[in-house]
């Protein structure tokens, strides 16, 4: 019989490679929380933005030339010369601002929920060289199409390594490879960008995921899954990732792909913030475009090296903002992970922290005028403050009780009412002439508005204690 | 296994020996793999001085050439801003050029051989990005106390017109002065010096 050969062959790969073991442990019976959430979608979301990298990125190597008489001439090549050139081109660059985006989503994710707490240490740490070795990617990436903001980019990041003391000006020396950036850097960079940096994203995100399963995943309410096991073993409040979560994440995929799609066909330049205009001029070597800031997703952290007035601090500074990254896990004393049962004071810690990181993301684009200044010197402080205080304020805090489950949200549909209720508060029925009748129509109600806006403001105030 | 009769001294230090080994191998190859990244030697090369004709400058223009990859400007200053120069020094950093890098004959009050035409290497010292030219007296955008000079439009680094940084800014030192001659009274060549230490 045919399906006997078949099963022979099947046989006789699983006795020599464990595809059944691999796949239930990591899917089938591989037990999440059955309480995600939205903020759980970004790291599939990751994965899938890294596969779209890797496999674009392949395709533009086929037609670009990493020369500096060519470079830039070649990316011009494939986007009006090359057969779909253009959708794949858009695709790698809007896929690089949207790696970001889903990355710092991810991160927010673990600082509301505490998933980088205790046993999830080496999860974070590798998640942070996760984003290191992503942020080399996209700056090595942005020098390539050889424009002027590629060009003068890179001079400023790689003049960074001139700041440090005895060694600095031989370092950047060495990275650039000649005394100004030129094609020997463009073509190391090159190397780096399509080799050495995708292996060691690809490996860290091999240990990321191993470290990850090791542990399993925290949860909405930071509670370990693992504590409270049915008959068979498997955690109560578990569900196996294959089927659930697989298929949940499918509809994440078809969300954000609707989005990747209306910036992709749409707006691939964003108004000049996923591709900035003066790079669509040659890199100039004697001439810095008008108003130079690097791309959005490192603004933040280019705030803060221009917020300091002195070179090597600045530097210092710059590479301290994402250090502390790492030491996240130790400098959080609060024995409690989510932010559901946490004390008003992380919770207002967090609330400055997000304003002075997009307040530094917004001035790192504007020029550098003496008042942005200033409110960057503020934003810089605010943002070490959260970090460098968190061993102190953490100890203060005020937790609430831990559950020992998982707890029920509200979903939306049990919301709807609640909705509908403010919704009626808010409008009052007026009798309106239309076409020689009477009817009732909806206006709104002042004073309505007023209750509705001042218990909002209450409840607010309420869920930051 | 039987661990009877094993000699863990001399396992310990077989193991030892060839970890040393080992790492002094990796030290080896490292040296050359490092040293890749060196500037080759046509980088090295290409280092040639190159000539500026200044003839047909008038006072107050500024022109740019690339030495080495890099901007260099020559500036024709006018009396008035040697003036402003000489007495507005007070919101320097390093007015007197102490920490900064010119050649010995640059090194003087108006950082250049004649007083009037400054040469420079058109290149922040903070982290590089090339200065615009504001020889303007307080404009709008740079405030009531800019002198005419040059702003760094990456990080708001200011530079007088002798390329003297302002106190307060990232850059730590004055703009670099190459070293340069006068070949005649209207052509300079940048990259070579007087012939003494050249």
């Amino acid at each position: 019989m045919k399906s006997n050969h078949l099963a022979n062959c099947g046989n006789w790969f699983l006795d020599r490679f464990p595809l059944t073991k691999l796949w239930n442990d990591h899917m089938a019976q591989y037990y999440a929380p059955k309480n995600f959430n939205i903020w759980y979608f970004f790291g599939s979301l990751a994965l899938l933005v890294l596969v779209n990298q890797l496999i674009t990125g392949i395709l533009l190597t086929m037609n670009y030339k990493p020369d500096a008489s060519l470079a830039f001439d070649s990316v011009e090549y494939i986007m009006r010369e090359v057969p779909w050139g253009w959708l794949v081109r858009y695709m790698h660059s809007t896929g690089a601002s949207a790696f970001f985006i889903v990355v710092y989503l991810h991160m927010f994710r673990g600082l509301i929920y505490g998933s980088f707490k205790q046993p999830r240490e080496l999860i974070w740490i590798f998640g942070m060289l996760l984003f290191v070795a992503l942020m080399a990617e996209a700056f090595m990436g942005y020098l390539l199409p050889w424009g002027q903001m590629s060009y003068w980019g890179a001079q400023v990041i790689i003049s960074l390594f001139s700041a440090i003391p005895v060694i600095g000006d031989d370092l950047s020396l060495w990275v650039r490879g000649d005394y100004v950036i030129s094609d020997a850097t463009l073509n190391r960079f090159f190397a780096f960008h399509v080799i050495s940096i995708p292996l060691i994203l690809i490996m860290l995100v091999f240990l990321h995921i191993v470290a990850l399963h090791e542990v399993g995943s925290n949860n909405p309410d930071g509670i370990e899954i693992k504590a409270s096991k049915d008959p068979w073993g498997h955690p109560v409040d578990g569900i196996p990732f294959h089927p659930y979560y697989t298929v949940k994440d499918i509809v994440g995929v078809a969300v954000f792909l609707f989005f990747f799609a209306t910036v992709l066909f749409y707006m691939p330049e964003m108004g000049g913030y996923f591709l900035e205009h003066a790079n669509f001029i040659p890199a100039d070597p004697l001439a810095t475009p008008e108003h130079i800031a690097p791309v959005w997703y490192f603004t933040p952290f280019y705030a803060i090296l221009r917020a300091i007035p002195d070179k090597f601090a600045g530097v210092i500074a710059m590479g301290g903002a994402i250090f502390v990254l790492f030491l996240l896990p130790w400098l959080d004393r609060s024995p409690v992970k989510s932010i559901r049962y946490r004390g008003g004071i992380y919770k207002k810690a967090l609330f400055l922290f997000v304003i002075s990181f997009l307040g530094l993301g917004y001035l790192g684009m504007q020029a550098p005028t003496a008042g942005a200044t200033m409110m960057a010197r503020v934003f810089t402080a605010i943002y070490f403050g959260f970090f460098l205080l968190m061993p102190i304020y953490t100890r203060w805090e005020k937790t609430k009780p831990v559950p020992k489950q998982l707890t029920d949200q509200p979903t939306i549909e049990d919301r709807i009412p609640g909705w509908k209720a403010t919704f009626c508060e808010m409008v009052k029925e007026v009798p309106v002439e239309k076409d020689g009748e009477t009817v009732m129509s909806k206006r709104p109600d002042t004073s309505g508005i007023k209750n509705v806006l001042i218990r909002t403001a209450k409840n607010l105030k309420a869920s930051l204690d | 296994m039987s661990e009877q009769g094993v000699d863990r001294s001399k396992r310990q230090f077989l193991t030892t020996a060839l970890t040393v080994v080992g790492a002094v191998g990796t030290g080896y190859i490292a040296v050359p793999f490092l040293s890749q990244m060196q500037p080759s030697t046509k980088a090295k090369a290409a280092g040639a001085p190159v000539e500026i004709d200044i003839s047909k400058m008038e006072t107050g223009q500024l022109i740019r050439a690339a030495w080495r990859g890099k901007p260099v400007w020559v500036l024709n200053r006018t009396p008035e801003v040697l003036e402003i120069l000489a007495k507005d020094t007070n919101k320097l950093a390093d007015p007197n050029s102490l920490e900064s890098n010119q050649p010995e004959n640059s090194n003087n009050e108006f950082r250049s051989i004649k007083p009037e035409i400054f040469v420079a290497v058109g290149l922040c010292t903070h982290l590089g990005c090339s200065p615009t030219f504001r020889p303007e007296i307080a404009p709008n955008d740079l405030g009531e106390d800019w002198n005419g000079g040059f702003f760094c439009p990456c990080h708001g680094s200011g530079f007088d017109l002798a390329g003297r940084v302002m106190r307060g800014v990232p850059a730590p030192t004055n703009l670099d002065v190459p070293p340069y001659r006068y070949i005649t009274e209207t052509r300079i060549i940048v990259g070579e010096d007087t012939g003494a230490d050249a």
